[in-house]
C-alpha cells in the first residue's frame, strides 16, 4: 500500500481508538477528580458492559438492532447500579482513603472478573453489530460500524461535557473536585455526589464496552488492556482534568494507530509508556493537571 | 503384571502390519460402535480388574480459563470421553483410571505450579494434557525436576526440537514443523509463491514463521512480509495494511479469544479483491464458519488435523470418536449446535491417553518409582508405529522414539458452501524432516 492510503488507514484506526479510549478514560478521570480515588476496577466495568451487551443480544428478540439498543440503555444502568452499591458497601466504609481504595478496587477487579468467569464462562462471545456495512475505499475496505462507534462516542463525550458544565449535578461535581469540605459547607451533598460520580464513571466505561463488543467480542479478560491505556491517558492528561483526558486520549489513540500501522503495536505501547515517563519528568501534574499535584 | 508377558504384546503393536489381535478388536469395535456405542470386545467384565487394585491417577492440566479456554473445554470433554471408554475396556493394566483435573489458566507460570501440585500434592502417576506452547515450555523443566512423565497434546515443535527433556512426550499429534513440512509444497503449487505470513507472537507462531517461511524459500518462493501478532490483541486492521500489494498468498494462523475478529477484519480489509488465503484452522477453531462477516472465506483453504465436518474422512473410527466426544456432523456440540468444537486438534487427547494405556501395559508400570518410570519411558521410546483404529481415529502414526514425537497425515480443506471440504490428504512421509535430536541419550 502506498504512503497516502497507508497513513489514511492509520489515522482512521487511530481516531476510532481515540474516541473509545476517551470515553473509558473520561470515566476514570472523573472518578479520580471528584473522589480522589484510583479505581483499578475501572476496566472491569468496561468488560461488564460488553458482557451485558452479549446477554441482551441473547435475551432480546427482534434482531441485532433491538438487542443492541436495549443493551445500550440497560448495560450502563446495571453497571451504574453496581457502582453505587460498591460505593456504599466498600468505598464509603473505608472513608475513601487513597491507599485503602486502591487495595479495595483491586479486590473489586478480581471479584467482578471471577464472577463473570463463573457465570459467563471463559469464551469470547461475538455480538452481531446493529448496523453492518463495509466502506470501500479505493485501496482497502473498512468496517462501517467502526465509524459509527467513533460517532456515537463523540456524541456521548459531548453529552458528558454538557452535563458537567450545564447541569446542577455537574456544578456539584466540579465544586466537590475543587474542595470537598468547602462544597459540603455550602450544602453540596458530597456523599451523594461521590456515589453519582462513581456511577457515572462506571457507566461511561460500560457504554464503551457495549459499543466495542460487536468489534471485539465479549471476554472476561478484556478489561485489562483498556485499563492500562486509560491510566496512560489520565496521567498524560493530568489526573482529574477532563480537558486533559480528552486531549491525551487523542494523542495516545492517534499515535497508537499511526505507530502500530507503520511499525508495530508493541512499539506503539512503548511510545505511549515513554510519553508517560516524559510527562512525569517534565510536567509531573500532567499536561492540564494542577501543577505539582 | 509381569513384564515378560508383555513382550509379545510389544511386538504386535510396534509391527506395522495388522495382527490378528488388532483385527479382532477392530471387527468388534465396528459392530459395537454402531449399536451399543461401546465396542463389545473392548468391554471386559469388571472382575478382570484385580480386586482392590488402586486406580492409576492421571493429572490433567487443562486450559479451563485464559486465552486457551475454548480448546480447554473441548480437551476436557474429549479426555473425559476417552477415560470413560478406557475404564469400560477394563482400565489400564486392569486398574481403573482416575483423572485429577487442574486448571493452568493458559498461564506459563501457573503451568509449572500445576505440574508440581499434581505430582506432589495429588501424587498422580503421570501429568498430561496441556496445549499452548508457552505453558508447555514453562512446565516441562518442572516435570524433569520432579521426575514425572509429562504427556503434552500441544502440536508445538518444542518436543521434537530437543528444547525440552526426556520426561516430555507428544505421541498424540503431529508437531507444527512436520505439519508445515507436509503442506508447503501443496500451497506453493496450487496457490502461489509470494507469501505474507501472519502468526501469533510467541513460540507456536515462531515455529510457523521459521518452518513455513524456511520451506517457502527453499522451494523457490518468497516471503514478502512476516506479521507477528500478540495473542491477546483485540484489533487487527492495522496489521493487514502491512501486507504488500503483490502478495499471492496470505498464510495465517491465529489463536486466542479474538480469532473471529481477526478473520472478520481480514474480510473487511480485503473484500473480494483478496489474494489467495491459506490458514491453519487454529484461526477458526471454536468458531462457526457460517458466522456473519466470514462470507469472504469461500474458496479459501485451511489446514486441518482432523476434518471438522462429518464424512470428509469417512472411517468408522472417526465416526465413533466424533460420537464419543459429543460432536455433531458440523463439528459442534450435539447438545448445543452453537458450541463449535476444536475438532482439528482435540483427537490428540484421546490418542495420547491410549498411548499412555499401551505404554503402561507394555512396560509393566505399577508405581511412581524411578524403576517403573524408567521402564515406561524406555518402552515409549521403543514404540515405532500406532495403527489407525478406535485408539487412533485420526489415522496411522509413525512414532520416532528419540524425538518423543508422532507423525501423522494432514488434511487441506477448501471452504465450499460455508463448510470445509477436504481437497488434499498428505502422506505420513510428507511430514518427516531430518533431525539428529536424541532424547534417549539424556540420563533419567
Amino acid at each position: 500500500m502506498s504512503f497516502g492510503p497507508h497513513l489514511f488507514l492509520a489515522l482512521l484506526e487511530g481516531t476510532v481508538t481515540a474516541f473509545v479510549l476517551a470515553l473509558i478514560a473520561l470515566g476514570l478521570s472523573l472518578v479520580f477528580g471528584v473522589m480522589r480515588i484510583v479505581n483499578i476496577a475501572h476496566g472491569e466495568f468496561f468488560m461488564l458492559g460488553a458482557v451485558l451487551a452479549w446477554s441482551c443480544s441473547m435475551l432480546v428478540g427482534g434482531g441485532a438492532f433491538m438487542g443492541f439498543a436495549v443493551a445500550l440503555v440497560v448495560g450502563p444502568l446495571i453497571v451504574g447500579a453496581l457502582a453505587v452499591a460498591a460505593d456504599g458497601l466498600i468505598l464509603r466504609r473505608i472513608n475513601y482513603q487513597p491507599e485503602s481504595t486502591i487495595v479495595a478496587t483491586i479486590g473489586l477487579l478480581y471479584i467482578i472478573q471471577q464472577l463473570v468467569l463463573t457465570f459467563f464462562g471463559a469464551d469470547a462471545r461475538p455480538v452481531a453489530p446493529p448496523i453492518y456495512f463495509r466502506v470501500v475505499f479505493p485501496w482497502f475496505g473498512y468496517s462501517g460500524y467502526k465509524l459509527i462507534v467513533a460517532g456515537v462516542s463523540g456524541l456521548l463525550l459531548l453529552g458528558t461535557w454538557l452535563a458537567m458544565s450545564k447541569t446542577k449535578l455537574g456544578l456539584y461535581m466540579r465544586a466537590t473536585q475543587q474542595d470537598a469540605e468547602m462544597a459540603q459547607a455550602f450544602g453540596v451533598p458530597v456523599r451523594r455526589v461521590y456515589a453519582k460520580a462513581f456511577a457515572l464513571g462506571a457507566m461511561l466505561a460500560a457504554v464503551a464496552g457495549v459499543l466495542v463488543v460487536p468489534i471485539q467480542q465479549a471476554h472476561y479478560l478484556m478489561g485489562l488492556d483498556p485499563l492500562l491505556l486509560s491510566f496512560i491517558v489520565v496521567i498524560i492528561g493530568g489526573l482529574g482534568s477532563l480537558k486533559g483526558t480528552m486531549v491525551a486520549a487523542f494523542v495516545v489513540g492517534i499515535s497508537d494507530g499511526v505507530v502500530s500501522v507503520f511499525f508495530s503495536p508493541t512499539l506503539a505501547k512503548i511510545v505511549a509508556t515513554l510519553l508517560v515517563a516524559a510527562v512525569l519528568v517534565l510536567r509531573p501534574g500532567g499536561l492540564f493537571g494542577e501543577e505539582g499535584s | 503384571m509381569a513384564r515378560k508377558e508383555n513382550n509379545t504384546q510389544e511386538t504386535d503393536t510396534t509391527a506395522r502390519g495388522i495382527t490378528r489381535r488388532t483385527a479382532l478388536k477392530t471387527a468388534g469395535a465396528l459392530v459395537g460402535a454402531g449399536i451399543a456405542g461401546v465396542p463389545a470386545v473392548f468391554t471386559r467384565p469388571a472382575a478382570a480388574q484385580s480386586a482392590g487394585s488402586k486406580p492409576i491417577k492421571i493429572g490433567f492440566m487443562v486450559h479451563r480459563t485464559g486465552i486457551g479456554a475454548v480448546y480447554g473445554r473441548w480437551y476436557e470433554r474429549t479426555t473425559i470421553a476417552a477415560v470413560k471408554l478406557i475404564n469400560q475396556m477394563g482400565g489400564i493394566a486392569g486398574r481403573p483410571v482416575e483423572l485429577v483435573t487442574e486448571d493452568d489458566g493458559t498461564d506459563p507460570k501457573r503451568g509449572a505450579e500445576v505440574v508440581e501440585k499434581l505430582a506432589v500434592q495429588h501424587k498422580v502417576d503421570f501429568v498430561y494434557g496441556t496445549l499452548f506452547s508457552h505453558v508447555v515450555i514453562a512446565s516441562a523443566p518442572r516435570a524433569a525436576e520432579l521426575k514425572i512423565p509429562l504427556f503434552v497434546a500441544s502440536e508445538g515443535y518444542h518436543v521434537p526440537s530437543g528444547t525440552l527433556n526426556r520426561w516430555v512426550f507428544q505421541p498424540g499429534i503431529t508437531d507444527v514443523r512436520s505439519q508445515v513440512t507436509a503442506i508447503t509444497g501443496w500451497v506453493m503449487k496450487n496457490l502461489g509463491k509470494k507469501v505474507a505470513m501472519i502468526y501469533p507472537d510467541y513460540a507456536f507462531g515462531y515455529d510457523h514463521r521459521d518452518f513455513f517461511g524456511g520451506a517457502v524459500k527453499q522451494k523457490g518462493g518468497n516471503v514478502l512480509a512476516q506479521l507477528p501478532i500478540p495473542p491477546t490483541e483485540a484489533s487487527f486492521t492495522k496489521y493487514f495494511a502491512r501486507i504488500p500489494a503483490d502478495t499471492e498468498v496470505i498464510y495465517h494462523v491465529m489463536v486466542g479469544p479474538a480469532v473471529l475478529t481477526f478473520v472478520k477484519e481480514m474480510g473487511e480489509h480485503f473484500g473480494s479483491k483478496r489474494p489467495q488465503i491459506f490458514g491453519f484452522i487454529d484461526s477458526l477453531e471454536g468458531v462457526d464458519i457460517a458466522s456473519p462477516g466470514l462470507e469472504f472465506l469461500e474458496g479459501t483453504f485451511f489446514w486441518e488435523g482432523l476434518p471438522r465436518y462429518a464424512g470428509e474422512y469417512p472411517t468408522p473410527y472417526e465416526r465413533f470418536f466424533r460420537k464419543s466426544a459429543g460432536v455433531n456432523a458440523d463439528g459442534a456440540s450435539i447438545q448445543d449446535p452453537k458450541d463449535v468444537s476444536t475438532y482439528a486438534h482435540m483427537f490428540s487427547c484421546w490418542e495420547t491417553l491410549f498411548v499412555i494405556k499401551q505404554a503402561v501395559e507394555q512396560s509393566g508400570y505399577e508405581n511412581p518409582t524411578p524403576q517403573d518410570y524408567k521402564a515406561l519411558i524406555e518402552t515409549l521410546e521403543n514404540f515405532r508405529w500406532f495403527n489407525e483404529g478406535i485408539e487412533h481415529p485420526q489415522g496411522h502414526k509413525k512414532f520416532i522414539g528419540r524425538l518423543h514425537q508422532s507423525f501423522g497425515q494432514q488434511f487441506i480443506s477448501e471452504v465450499k458452501n460455508r463448510k470445509l471440504k477436504v481437497v488434499h490428504r498428505t502422506k505420513i512421509e510428507d511430514s518427516i524432516y531430518a533431525s539428529d535430536v536424541d532424547y534417549t541419550k539424556q540420563a533419567l
